[in-house]
């Protein structure tokens, strides 16, 4: 079928004979200001900065092409406990003295290696301590919002949370879905045999 | 005729609310449609169904936030972004959990029609007989045959895809062409057949999407986007707002009214005839009386059974239809979430494109033919095979271009099954009145009172061991079964709180789904069911919706209403 034609049918109306109004349906949930978070610009910054070691522009665009900084202040603010939430800012200090510690400067002047390094020593930490506290190692991959106030599951460490929000918010952008990944609005068919070759992209959702 | 005064009024928007108003404004009645929430008009008001994932502020999870609004939907997977507001207000609209019952509504035109999962097939022979054979509870007042043209009328105008399997156990219908399995599913299904000598199968799920357009109702067939849930601008699946609703309205013989809470159905105790329904607008909060000649109670099936306990109160204190002490009673639901999971070799050079709506389905097996379990009835499974994409776990890796890499390619194949098992109908599993408890509007509140017993539990160990050894068998690796626990109301099936029988002292409704007690009040929601089946039940509902609308009509014209 014609996109047109799929055009014409969306736009069929239905007759209505109605008593009453329409109040809101699906209901919008607003975009949320920066200014709600409890984030700064420049925290927005430095976590795009972070996100960008862990996915870093290739030949593709990375974390901060897609400014998951901002979606991951939002995250945070909304969608974390307070003990997490607590858990993921000391964790951003605690990046931030380990860059002085090891490197002698703040963690945006080090170089890309040294900031791998760093990144990759606090992946290893971080799944140590996971393993120690029975925590999966799969939660990277999980969405952020799993925690419950009242959950008596362990917090993870707060690099894996750091990972987590920006695996999570880089994949699920339109930056992530579309140049990184592959994605197709209305498919419009089904085929379970769909040719694949190594080095094709999986397809965003 | 007054302004008030209707030929029929149906109670209720959803699947089979939305067959009863087709059904009997086609046939020339004058009816109201009355939906406790509010309008939500096809298309225009899928305001979410062109969004992208990136175009939600939390990319569709749940806040923490919600999670307090909606205590009883953040248990489970419907507490999202997307579908926000299409739920049914927990703080305006509470219960009481005497025991665990997450009871999951939607409160607007259309129902849980625009949120169901679609999957539909037919109850088989077996499934009306077995209580009268067993001895269970009581025996349906209808067999397959009396369902059977039903069926076929429901399916034709539904849209329903899948195919002519020839199974006994899972009878064909009037199909549209299937949504196709996938190669792993289609080799997966091969080897089963063969190492179970073809006692059990796995076919393509037959789903009320559609395959084929639908160009003189205005549908366009699935686009397999997926989105579902959000209401579908191509009326690509069927609802009230892509199916019966636009048929209904076609005839000018429908008034739909919103937010319009029936708070009782006005019982006429010397001519034992319900002469119409008191409405309490859910925004004003003035109280309305309309009249009518029949009622069609489709609330849902708690719902209806809240609407007939809260009627006739002055002639059985129980309500209406209280006289069998069956109504409320006879809770049923759907007990799943076990089933397993496996990874599958091979396939490397296959992938699938597209997002199919739908996934394969097994067939009853257990207690089926010569197969005798230590427990009765039986389960199907729905599942489907995929190969992972970014949210596959690379554990090996830290972080920078190898990891980005890795998850922006597809990973290995796998596949996984969740069984849906029948519930036994037991008089103990009840829904009943609270009356020191009430909603926003000053109205009593339901509480229940139900849990899975020993019959349920036995099965659910053959759901995850017939899984795994289904996969074992088939040649799969990393195997693992699962029981994620099941709480009543999570099927989101839930039935038989007025069920239909043979006699008025232990059923609430006669073979016609009329209320024993007042013939010219129909019920043909989840609540009429005297058993549960495995499979999914809302075709069934839509079934005996249109076939209870005929006899109305027929009766009406016969003078006996």
């Amino acid at each position: 079928m014609q996109r047109r034609d799929l055009l014409k049918l969306i736009a069929a109306t239905t007759g209505t004979m109605m008593v009453g109004g329409n109040a809101l349906a699906y209901e919008i949930v607003p975009p949320v200001p920066l200014s709600d978070t409890g984030f700064s610009k420049e925290d927005v910054s430095l976590l795009n900065e972070m996100g960008e070691v862990i996915i870093p522009k290739t030949d593709t665009p990375g974390a901060k092409a897609a400014n998951v900084g901002e979606t991951m202040a939002v995250l945070v603010a909304d969608c974390y406990t307070p003990l997490l939430q607590k858990t993921f800012k000391a964790g951003l200090q605690q990046i931030s003295r380990r860059s002085k510690e090891e490197f002698g400067k703040d963690f945006l002047l080090l170089s890309k290696e040294q900031k791998t390094q760093l990144f990759n020593a606090l992946d290893t930490e971080a799944k140590a301590a996971n393993l120690a506290n029975g925590i999966p190692t799969y939660i990277e991959t999980s969405k952020p919002n799993r925690w419950d106030p009242d959950t008596d599951k362990p917090t993870p460490h707060y690099f894996t949370l750091l990972k987590q929000l920006t695996l999570y918010c880089f994949f699920t952008s339109k930056v992530g879905a579309t140049k990184v990944l592959r994605y197709v609005a209305i498919p419009g068919y089904y085929d379970g045999e769909y040719p694949y070759k190594e080095g094709d992209k999986a397809w965003a959702t | 005729m007054a302004n008030n005064d209707y030929d029929a009024i149906v109670v209720g928007s959803g699947i089979s609310g939305g067959w009863a108003a087709k059904e009997l404004t086609e046939k020339g009645l004058k009816v109201l449609m009355l939906e406790r929430g509010k309008n939500i008009e096809h298309i225009k008001d899928y305001k979410n169904a062109h969004k992208e994932d990136w175009d939600y502020p939390h990319r569709d999870l749940a806040t923490q936030a919600m999670k307090v609004d909606y205590p009883v939907l953040k248990r489970d997977y419907p507490l999202n972004e997307k579908t926000y507001g299409m739920w049914a207000n927990e703080k305006e609209n509470p219960y009481i959990e005497d025991k665990r019952f997450d009871w999951y509504r939607g409160y607007h035109v259309g129902g849980r029609s625009l949120l169901w999962g679609r999957q539909s097939y037919r109850l088989n022979r077996e499934d009306f007989e077995a209580n009268d054979k067993e001895g269970i509870a009581v025996d349906w007042p209808i067999r397959y045959e009396d369902v059977a043209p039903w069926y076929d009328y429901v399916e034709k105008h539904a849209g329903i895809s899948g195919n002519r399997d020839g199974l006994d156990v899972l009878p064909d219908g009037i199909f549209q062409p299937a949504m196709a399995l996938n190669c792993v599913e289609k080799d997966v299904a091969a080897r089963v057949k063969k190492a179970f000598k073809g006692t059990r199968h796995i076919i393509s799920g037959r789903t009320a999407n559609m395959t084929e357009a639908k160009p003189e109702d205005g549908r366009t067939s699935c686009q397999y986007r997926n989105k579902c849930w959000l209401g579908c601008p191509f009326g690509g699946y069927f609802s009230t707002q892509s199916s019966t609703l636009p048929a209904a309205m076609k005839t000018g013989n429908l008034t739909l009214r919103p937010f319009s809470i029936v708070k009782e159905i006005l019982y006429d105790k010397d001519r034992k005839r319900a002469t119409g329904v008191e409405v309490i607008d859910a925004q004003t909060n003035q109280t309305y009386v309309f009249n009518s000649k029949i009622i069609f109670v489709n609330a849902s099936a708690f719902n209806s059974a809240w609407l007939l306990m809260n009627s006739a109160t002055d002639v059985w204190d129980g309500g209406l239809g209280s006289s069998s002490g069956e109504l409320g009673h006879n809770v049923m639901d759907h007990h799943f979430r076990v089933g397993a999971s496996a990874t599958v070799e091979g396939f490397d050079d296959k992938y699938t494109y597209g997002r199919r709506p739908s996934g394969f389905y097994v067939p009853r097996f257990r207690n089926w033919g010569s197969d005798k379990r230590d427990y009765l009835r039986g389960f199907g499974y729905q599942g489907g095979a995929s190969r992972n994409g970014w949210r596959k776990d690379v554990a090996e890796l830290g972080v920078g271009a190898d990891l980005k890499d890795a998850l922006s390619e597809p990973g290995g194949w796998t596949i996984g099954m969740t069984a849906f098992g029948e519930m036994l109908p037991d008089h103990a599993n009840r829904i009943y009145l609270n009356k020191n408890t009430t909603d926003k509007w000053g109205l009593p509140v339901l509480a229940m009172d139900v849990e899975i017993k020993e019959n349920e539990l036995k099965m659910r160990k053959d759901m995850q061991q017939d899984a795994m050894d289904m996969f074992e068998a088939a040649g799969l690796k990393n195997i693992e079964g699962w029981d994620a626990d099941y709480a009543p109301g999570m099927g989101i099936h839930e039935m038989g709180t007025a069920r239909m029988g043979r006699d008025p002292k232990t059923s609430v409704l006669n073979g016609h789904n009329q209320v024993w007690d007042a013939l010219n009040v129909f019920v043909t929601d989840g609540a009429c069911m005297t058993s549960a089946s495995c499979v999914n039940p809302s075709l069934t509902y839509m079934a005996l919706t249109a076939r209870a609308a005929e006899f109305a009509v027929e009766e009406l014209k016969r003078g006996n209403l």
